[in-house]
């Protein structure tokens, strides 16, 4: 049943993605036509509009959530890549210890700097 | 499959032949073969048997396609010999090996032994916890016709392995029970008598099981009995996700008729045989 447990969250992740991925892309690269999550105007990525976003509860929640599904939709798609090649038991082993711990490294990083933007 | 001209014609037929006790490797070797309009690449090989080369081996029994033993590559696509026509599939040349994805034994002969292996853990009969189907036979189940049709077509499956040589997944992933297996165990999962869901969804839901499909759809292409492995695959995902996410109706299995305490033996008809194992 592990398979099935990883598989349902790569797809629920997949789910997720769209929803935070849409939001981001709307934040991003509608802000000519809506402007949300933009107060100071202009541009979304003028520092004045960063800063807010960043200093709010609800981005960073957004992004690190975005990171995590993101890193774990994205891995285990490799993972199945990878476990595809033939590559014998001991390989796999060192596959999924390798995805694993990529993954929480990059998610440790990004969500340390996802916290410490709150302060700026 | 095109109808081609109907007369006898000579036929190149090029087969790989392999002896472990003797190859290193596969080979192919070329025959002849006068064929006439309506003969089966499986009389073929047996003509070339006959009459040119008696150590070609290769696996077949009933010759109608009901027992799935000569399943081979007939021009680079899984069949059976007994069920495919020569001169529809060729005007020249045949080319014939062994099912791929498979150890070869010998010659055509595939080794099937790690599909049926699969097959058997999936247990592939009714499963039941409040009595044993294979000790009480003559009970009846409650099962209406829609219950029936939801299993039917993969009951029609005759293992010959057809859809495990043409599936792409099983080329590569060591760990993949492919399509026959895992067709198996929808065919009972989605059986209203059967409560065994629990024990194959660890087999199904495990490593090498349903997530592996990228649903090429090849199986369901070549299988020679018309079984859809690759439809009976997607229903057991949505199955186990819908399980694992609590959201599957739970259902018992269907009840059973007992035997009619008001039948009588009626006057004139042999009794039956007694039973050849012990009833609890």
């Amino acid at each position: 049943m592990r398979e099935t447990r990883f598989w349902t969250w790569h797809l629920l992740a997949g789910i997720a993605i769209l929803i935070f991925g849409g939001l981001h892309m709307i934040v991003m690269h509608l802000d000519g036509i809506l402007g949300w999550f933009n107060p100071a105007g202009g541009s979304a990525l003028d520092w004045a509009n960063v800063v807010v976003r960043s200093q709010g509860f609800l981005f960073p929640v957004v992004y690190i959530i975005l990171l995590g599904v993101t890193l774990f939709h994205g891995f285990y798609g490799l993972r199945n890549i990878l476990l595809e090649l033939g590559i014998g038991r001991c390989g796999r082993v060192t596959v999924n210890i390798l995805l694993v711990g990529g993954g929480i490294v990059l998610f440790t990083i990004g969500a340390v700097a996802a916290i410490k933007a709150m302060g700026v | 499959m095109s109808k081609q001209d109907t007369g006898a014609r000579d036929i190149r037929f090029i087969i790989r032949r392999f002896n472990p006790e003797t190859d290193e490797a596969p080979h192919n070797k070329e025959y002849t073969v006068r064929v006439e309009p309506g003969m089966t690449v499986l009389e073929g090989l047996h003509q070339i048997k006959g009459e040119q080369d008696a150590t070609l081996v290769w696996r077949f029994s009933c010759r109608m396609g009901v027992c799935g033993s000569c399943g081979m590559l007939v021009n680079g696509k899984p069949m059976l010999a007994c069920n495919s026509q020569i001169l529809h599939l060729t005007n020249s040349v045949l080319t014939i090996g062994p099912l791929p994805n498979f150890k070869i034994l010998r010659d055509l002969v595939p080794d099937l032994m790690p599909m049926l292996k699969n097959h058997i853990a999936g247990k592939p009969h009714i499963v039941r916890e409040d009595f044993d189907p294979a000790l009480t036979p003559t009970d009846e189940y409650y099962q209406t016709p829609e219950e029936l049709v939801r299993f039917l077509q993969f009951s029609y499956c005759i293992k010959c392995g057809c859809c495990m040589a043409a599936c792409p997944t099983m080329a590569l992933d060591l760990d993949y029970k492919g399509p026959m297996p895992l067709a198996q165990y929808h065919r009972y999962n989605a059986d209203t008598r059967d409560g065994g869901f629990e024990e194959r969804a660890k087999l199904a839901g495990g490593t090498g099981g349903v997530v592996r499909c990228h649903y090429a759809g090849e199986c369901s292409n070549v299988c020679p009995k018309g079984v859809d492995p690759a439809r009976a695959i997607q229903l057991m995902k949505r199955q186990l996700v819908a399980g694992y996410l609590g959201l599957a109706k739970q259902q018992e299995p269907c009840g059973t008729i007992g035997p009619d305490p008001n039948a009588r033996h009626r006057e004139g008809v042999p009794p039956p045989p007694p039973f050849t194992i012990d009833r609890k």
